[in-house]
């Protein structure tokens, strides 16, 4: 199975119920399979005439009601950052598919890279949170696509899945059935419509959400909103629905991020990589422990929010951290700040659109 | 006897007025409209959302007891495609300022008319920047000033109208805030007809339009809109801007169309 494909049938045992995108690639075998998919089951995909109306489109289905997605990659992620935006700030799930390719600008479309980490963290202005996942094969497109959405019900934010050229369009062998894979929903309100603030605070971080005709007749606004989403300029109420807001992710990082350890028992130098990229890196750690080097292996499988207590735990043993990553240096950068210059940080870094190589990484663990 | 208005059981009590528009606006005469045709047709307030972007007119549905959203500058129509597909059932009205519409927004708005999905798009058209201070908008008329036209206007006008019947709508109609009883008709029409609507309203913008262009009050500008326009069931005399229904035909909705793609889907054919 395609890496694209099981975007899409991840899509599907997740709930999603519409899907609309522009066509880019390397994204575009989901949409593909979707627009067959879906219509089968009810559900609704439609082709918008960019990739702003797309993520638009998507949160409009959202506060319908339905599990809603959109996929692209770089100058098309770059289009729908005003609209990720809106979404944290109305606290609207939804979930954002982006095949990374080389860039900036139309760079390489076929390329590989993994150049939209910050993009993928910072991309839209003003402080919000943004849960990032990241997965390294085909079958964990799989899984972290369903995780998605249930992450974006769960927190009512929207959520990315960061992939890239090379995860998307391999294919591996992945076994069938497919998991079964637990499905949440959002939380619905259990008060009457005339009790029902849609942003309250004492609801703890993640008030209830009722979609639009129900009869809970509320505002959403892109302004900075009080608790029944009317807009509001007291710094008061702003800044208590803003610590809220970022508590509800920053709150929670231990049930969010995830991480993958493999051979750090007694690890002297670790990798830490994520994407296509821990690939390359799996494969340079072999190589190293065949030649007697305790080298051990950090993956990343959720990149936002970012998990600093796995980074801060094995800079206080590891001699040398060694971050191999297709761009210039994205979370090298994290890892460096998080390791609070407890051990060296080494970076392995190429941005033109082909992948980190094994030999790259060794080279980097042996200097 | 207490003399109450229809209009008052559909806006929010707890919102504050009075509102955000300046004294003279147009805009609340066209939501006064919005409310008459809803409460005419008699649409549960459960199952209307209203839906806009970016603007003075961005501002008008925290005031209305709908199902309310307002979204980023231009995109109002792309976030009620979404909402229409997910809630056919419900009737989404988008509202829309000149500049948010046909500027920024201009590609959705052909786009939605393209393929005539059930919305009511109502264009509260002042021709100016209203909020962001007098900035022309492609509506702006030749020669007209603005803050950033202060030599004159040089640009070609578009005619909102003319585009969305170009652009595939079923339902084109254009109206004033002098008119607003027509206005009231018009957009219970939109409603109610099948596919894409646009009603453009020439509306007044005594701050940022009337006064760069010596256009007078808001009274003034509401007298010019008596004397420049003229019905469109009339022979329209030249140079006059022609009111009324403009483009009414019947051409298969987008939610409509969809049913036939699950349909064939499920059969496994083409449509």
């Amino acid at each position: 199975m395609q890496g694209n494909l099981a975007i899409a049938e991840g899509a599907l045992a997740g709930g999603i119920g519409f899907f609309a995108s522009y066509p880019i690639t390397p994204a575009n075998e989901i949409a593909t399979f979707l627009s067959r998919a879906l219509p089968k089951r009810d559900g609704v995909f439609i082709q918008m005439e960019d990739e702003i109306a797309s993520l638009s489109a998507v949160i409009g289905a959202s506060v319908g009601g339905i599990k809603a997605a959109t996929a692209t990659s770089g100058p098309g992620f770059s289009l729908m950052q005003e609209s990720i935006g809106y979404a944290a700030a109305v606290e609207i799930p939804c979930v954002i598919i982006d095949v990374q390719r080389a860039g900036p600008s139309t760079g390489m479309p076929g390329g590989p890279a993994q150049g939209d980490v910050m993009q993928a963290r910072w991309g839209t202005h003003g402080d919000h949170p943004i849960i990032v996942l990241c997965p390294s094969s085909v079958r964990e497109s799989y899984e972290l696509t369903i995780h998605a959405f249930n992450l974006s019900e769960l927190y009512r934010t929207p959520v990315i899945l960061l992939t890239d050229e090379v995860i998307a369009r391999m294919s591996e062998t992945v076994e069938m059935p497919l998991p079964q894979v637990k499905v949440i929903d959002r939380l619905h309100p259990e008060v009457p419509p005339e009790w029902y603030f849609p942003y309250d605070n004492a609801e703890g971080d993640v008030p209830p959400l009722i979609s639009f005709g129900h009869g809970y007749r509320y505002h959403i606004t892109g302004l900075f909103h009080d608790k029944s989403g009317f807009p509001t300029s007291r710094p008061d109420e702003i800044d208590a629905w803003q610590e809220r807001l970022f508590l509800k992710i920053d709150g929670n990082v231990q049930q969010i991020a995830r991480i993958e350890e493999e051979e750090m028992a007694d690890a002297e130098m670790v990798i830490v990589a994520y994407g296509s990229t821990a690939r390359s890196a799996r494969h340079a750690m072999r190589q190293a422990r065949a030649a007697n080097k305790a080298v051990g292996l950090l993956r990343l499988v959720t990149l936002w929010p970012f998990h600093d207590a796995a980074i801060e735990r094995i800079a206080l043993f590891a001699k040398r951290i060694v971050v191999p990553e297709m761009n210039r240096g994205q979370i090298l950068r994290e890892v460096e700040r998080a390791s609070q210059g407890k051990t060296e940080v080494v970076g392995v870094n190429r941005a033109d659109g082909q992948m980190v190589t094994p030999a790259q990484i060794m080279a980097a663990l042996e200097a | 006897m207490e003399y109450t208005i229809p209009e008052h059981e559909y806006l929010r009590q707890q919102k504050k007025f009075p509102s955000v528009w300046c004294a003279g606006c147009g805009i609340g005469t066209v939501l006064g409209a919005i409310i008459r045709a809803v409460r005419a047709l008699n649409l549960s307030k459960d199952k209307v959302a209203m839906i806009s972007g970016i603007g003075c007119t961005g501002r008008m549905p925290v005031y209305v007891d709908f199902n309310t959203m307002h979204t980023t500058h231009g995109r109002a129509l792309a976030f009620a495609t979404g909402l229409k597909l997910a809630r056919p059932d419900m009737e989404v009205i988008v509202v829309m300022g000149d500049g948010d519409a046909v500027a920024i927004g201009g590609n959705h708005f052909i786009h939605a008319a393209r393929r005539n999905i059930e919305l009511t798009a109502i264009v509260v058209n002042n021709r100016i920047y209203g909020m962001t201070g007098g900035q022309l908008s492609p509506t702006t008329p030749i020669g007209d000033r603005a803050t950033t036209a202060p030599y004159g206007q040089i640009e070609q006008t578009f005619d909102i109208a003319k585009i969305a019947e170009a652009a595939g709508a079923a339902f084109v109609a254009r109206s004033t805030t002098y008119h607003a009883i027509e206005l009231d008709r018009l957009i219970a029409s939109g409603i109610q007809k099948k596919g894409f609507s646009v009603i453009d309203v020439l509306t007044q913008c005594p701050v940022g339009y009337g006064q760069l262009n010596q256009a007078g009050d808001a009274v003034e500008m509401l007298k010019w809109f008596r004397d420049n326009t003229t019905s469109a069931r009339g022979k329209a005399p030249s140079g006059k801007i022609v009111r009324g229904v403009l483009v009414d035909r019947d051409l298969p909705g987008y939610v409509e169309s969809y049913r036939k793609v699950i349909t064939a889907s499920k059969r496994g054919a083409r449509t």
